[in-house]
Parts: structure tokens; C-alpha cells; sequence
């Protein structure tokens, strides 16, 4: 193709002509099929007999400008949740899953503590680790403890369950021929697992790990259950002053706002995986 | 000539199906071996036995002087000083040919990296890979992903080099870089094991070959007798169907 004196056929032209007439026909009906479902969706919505009120309690641009100060004080205190999170996440699940990883009947009472611990923490609901942590660890102590910390405490049990059962099963999809060629080159377990198989397993865990990830935003949004003012609190404060539910919007927008970058990288990142794949590559 | 490998009475099962019973066999420097049988014989089983990646059940194994199936012995340090090389390449997808040829010397030899990448590509030079040193395996073909595999399996120059099959998995047009390269590590004199169904390339390089049946070993002998006049039934029987 690279070779200068390459003229398409006249067959190949009329092929690119009618893939070119048949990309533009998709794009037009896409963008009308677009119009008319958000022109039904408006007249449906406006409608509507309480529209006018709706619009005035959750859509205020007056109430959206005044609140919108307090909630991003508030949503600081979320993101402060969320990067610590992220850290101890990583760690932990990580040492779950190698501990799951672990073979040999030595290691059974770990593999045990390990199985143990994910069951239990993806079965019990996050709101209610938040009310054990937020509310049994400070008293167990005796004493006032910091809502962030408790809050990543709580996430940090939670998420580490589910997050630890997806380095497991990115570890375990490495092929088992992998290991083996790496142990026959004299590397030892260790040496194995970091230089072979996780930057494998890696490559595999991105996207549901990224998911995870995503999640893990909105529901740093649940601290505000244990009394600190985040984002949501302070909505909800706002709420009560103002009798106007739009310091909720201004919340979700913010939130929503944090999530899409991430969004937009896992399906990014899937794409090019799955280009990559199709070129017959096993990386 | 000094023995370097020599399995004794060597017994393998997974599960109740036993897979090696009572190998006895020795490897001399310099020397080149085929192991020559039926699949499921053993000989995958026996080399990996060889180099600690499967435990045996009963009998002795040693390299030089030390009995490595001890284990008390560390294992890790017995399997650097074999090369290994399989049937699927097993080249690791996430690095660069050389990352994977100079990984061993550098991880576990603690060489620096300058002198195991000087090393590999000197090595790679030879087999006319070095413009693909930076390519990762995928974008090799299958000739030169197994090339490359011998390569990463002798960069850190083993005292034994166990083939397990490696041109199987193979384009026949491939073959034959392959074993050139085997020929030409053969003939500079490295210490070869290898299981093999290439009939002819068995009988034009090896020193001896050795026909295993069920997990013993049934016969045993220079090339020349072995294919032109094998004492047991059972080994003409496998030779007759193998150039049938």
C-alpha cells in the first residue's frame, strides 16, 4: 500500500464510493432517529401536569448558582475519601488476591481468612459497614475519630472484597504456560508473579477494575450518612434552607462530572484492547 | 566424558495414572540426546521431572554431583542452571524480545542490564534477530518466536537444554530454522536433551536416542541402531508407524 505507483482498481473505487454513500446514509438516520426520540422525550416531559413545579424545585438556576459554593466545599471532603480509598484499595485487594493466589496446604488458614473476608464483605451492603465503622469504631475507642478516615475505612473493607476478586481473576487468566516458562528460567515465586504474571493480569483487570473504580466515586457520596458534611450533606442542607431540591442536582452534576473522564479512559482503553486483540495479538 | 544429568529409577504419577516408572538415564557433556516415543510416554513428564517443575514420586535425580531432588536443595537456583525451551514458545507477550531473553540474567543472575543486553544481543546477532530485538514476541513469527525462545532459554549459558518438542506447534516451512539452530548449539557443543518427533533430525544429530513406551524406557542406542536395527519389538513397532 505504501508503494507510490499503487492506483486503486475501478472496482475498489465504486467499493469506496458505496461504503462512503452507506456510512453517510447510517450517520443522517442516526442523527434524525436522535432528534425525534429527544423532541418525544420533551413535548412528553413538558407535558407533563407537574412539569412547571418540577422544573421550579429541582431546576433552578438562582438555587444551582447560590448552593453551588457549599456542595463543592462538601464534594472536597468526597474527593479527599476517594484518593485515600484508591490507595488502600489497591494495597489491600492486592494482598487479598495474592493470598487467595497462595497454593500448598501451608497456606490453607490464609487462603481461608481471605476467602472469608471477600464473602462476607461483597454480601453486606456498604451503608452498613459505613454505620459499623462510623459508629462501632469510635466507640469501641472511646473516642472521636475523623469521618474521612472512617469513611475510608468503611470503602476500603468493601471495595477491597470486590476489587481483590478482580486481580484474582485477571491473575488466574494469565496461562498457566506463562508461569512455567518463567520458573524454568530459574525466577522464583515472587520474581514470577512481578515480572510475568501480574504486568499480564494487569492488562486484563483495566477495564472491570476501572468500573470498580467508577463506582467507588459515587459511592464515597454514602460518607455523608456518618454526620460529615460532603457533597450530599451539604445538598441537603442547602435543601432545607432553601426548600428547593436543586443543591441535589448540583451534587449528581458534580458528581456526574467526575465520573465521565474515567468513563471515557475505560472505553477508551477497551477499544484499543480489543484492536489489539483482533490484530491476532495475544498482548 | 563426565556425566552431568542422571535420573535413577525416577517415578512420576498424577493421580493414579502413573506417567514415569523407573526411569533410569544419564546425560554426559557435549552430549545430545533424542527422546523418542508415542504421546503420552513420558517424555514431556520427564523433562519437566528433570528440572524441578514437577515433583517426583520416588528415585533420585543429579546434576553433577548434587542430588536436586532433595528438598532441602533450593530449587529455584537448580532450575537456572537449566535452559528449557517448549513446544508453545512460552516467549512472555508483555515484554520485548530482549527483556525476554535477558530477563533470567538479569533477575536471577543479577547480571547489570548493559551486560545481559550486550550478551543478548550478541546472541541474537548470530541467529539474525537482532533488528527484532525490540519487538515484542507477537509480531515475530513462529520460527523466529521459538528461535528466540532458545535464545532466552541458553542466554545464561545452562549446563543442560531440555527441548520439549519445540518445532510441534510449528509451520512445516518453519521447522527448519529451528532445528538448524539446534544443529548449530549441537555442534558447539551444548549438553541436549530432547523430546522429539522429527525421526530424521533425531538420527542426523543426536549421540544417542532413547525410546520411552508407558513410562519406561524400552530401548536406548546410537541413531544408527536404533533406527536401522532396534533390538525391541515395541521400538520397531513405533518406528514402522512413525515413517509409514
Amino acid at each position: 500500500m505504501t508503494d507510490p505507483s499503487f492506483r486503486p482498481s475501478e472496482l475498489e473505487l465504486e467499493r469506496r464510493a458505496y461504503r462512503a454513500r452507506r456510512s453517510r446514509q447510517s450517520v443522517l438516520v442516526a442523527i434524525a432517529s436522535t432528534l425525534a426520540f429527544a423532541g418525544i422525550v420533551w413535548v412528553t416531559v413538558l407535558g407533563t401536569p407537574g412539569w412547571a413545579q418540577v422544573q421550579q424545585r429541582f431546576f433552578d438556576p438562582a438555587t444551582f448558582a447560590a448552593s453551588l459554593p457549599r456542595v463543592w466545599d462538601g464534594f472536597l471532603l468526597n474527593l479527599q475519601v476517594l484518593a485515600l480509598s484508591v490507595v488502600t484499595v489497591s494495597v489491600v485487594a492486592l494482598l487479598i488476591a495474592l493470598l487467595r493466589t497462595l497454593r500448598g496446604p501451608v497456606f490453607f488458614p490464609l487462603r481461608a481468612l481471605a476467602a472469608g473476608y471477600t464473602d462476607i464483605f461483597r454480601g453486606i451492603p456498604l451503608i452498613i459497614v459505613l454505620y459499623l465503622i462510623g459508629l462501632g469504631v469510635p466507640a469501641l475507642l472511646d473516642q472521636r475519630i475523623s469521618v474521612v478516615l472512617l469513611g475510608t475505612v468503611a470503602i476500603t473493607l468493601t471495595y477491597s472484597a470486590y476489587v481483590s476478586e478482580v486481580i484474582r481473576a485477571g491473575i488466574e487468566a494469565v496461562h498457566p504456560s506463562q508461569r512455567l516458562a518463567a520458573r524454568a528460567l530459574g525466577l522464583g515465586y515472587a520474581q514470577t508473579l512481578r515480572r510475568v504474571v501480574l504486568p499480564q493480569a494487569l492488562r486484563k483487570m483495566t477495564p472491570p477494575l476501572m468500573n470498580d473504580f467508577v463506582s467507588m466515586q459515587k459511592d464515597v457520596g454514602l460518607i455523608s450518612i456518618l454526620g460529615a458534611v460532603d457533597a450530599v450533606r451539604a445538598a441537603q442542607i442547602e435543601t432545607s434552607l432553601t426548600y428547593n431540591f436543586t443543591p441535589y442536582v448540583v451534587a449528581a452534576v458534580l458528581f456526574v462530572l467526575l465520573a465521565i473522564p474515567t468513563i471515557r479512559l475505560a472505553d477508551w482503553y477497551t477499544a484499543r484492547l480489543r484492536e489489539r486483540e483482533q490484530m491476532g495479538s495475544i498482548v | 566424558m563426565s556425566t552431568v544429568l542422571r535420573a535413577d529409577g525416577v517415578w512420576k504419577a498424577f493421580g493414579d495414572k502413573e506417567v514415569l516408572r523407573g526411569i533410569d538415564l544419564t546425560l554426559d557433556r557435549h552430549e545430545v540426546v533424542a527422546l523418542i516415543g508415542a504421546s503420552g510416554s513420558g517424555k514431556s513428564t520427564l523433562l519437566r521431572c528433570l528440572n524441578l517443575l514437577e515433583p517426583i514420586d520416588d528415585g533420585q535425580i543429579f546434576l553433577g554431583e548434587e542430588d536436586i531432588s532433595d528438598p532441602r536443595i533450593d530449587a529455584n537456583r537448580v532450575r537456572a542452571r537449566f535452559g528449557a525451551v517448549f513446544q508453545s514458545y512460552n516467549l512472555f507477550p508483555h515484554l520485548s524480545v530482549l527483556d525476554n531473553v535477558t530477563l533470567s540474567s538479569r533477575i536471577v543472575h543479577r547480571m547489570p542490564r548493559h551486560a545481559a543486553e550486550e550478551r543478548a544481543m550478541a546472541l541474537l546477532e548470530r541467529i539474525g534477530l537482532a533488528d527484532k530485538a525490540k519487538d515484542h514476541p507477537d509480531r515475530l513469527s513462529g520460527g523466529q518466536q521459538q528461535r528466540a525462545a532458545i535464545v532466552r532459554a541458553i542466554a545464561t549459558d545452562p549446563e543442560v537444554l531440555l527441548l520439549d518438542e519445540i518445532t510441534s506447534a510449528l509451520d512445516p516451512e518453519l521447522v527448519g530454522e529451528v532445528l538448524e539452530l539446534v544443529r548449530q548449539l549441537a555442534q558447539d557443543g551444548a549438553t541436549i536433551l530432547m523430546a522429539t518427533h522429527e525421526m530424521a533430525f533425531a538420527r542426523d544429530v543426536a549421540h544417542r536416542v532413547v525410546f520411552l513406551d508407558a513410562g519406561t524406557i524400552i530401548e536406548q542406542g546410537p541413531p544408527s541402531q536404533l533406527f536401522g536395527a532396534a533390538r525391541e519389538a515395541r521400538t520397531r513397532a513405533f518406528l514402522a508407524r512413525f515413517t509409514a
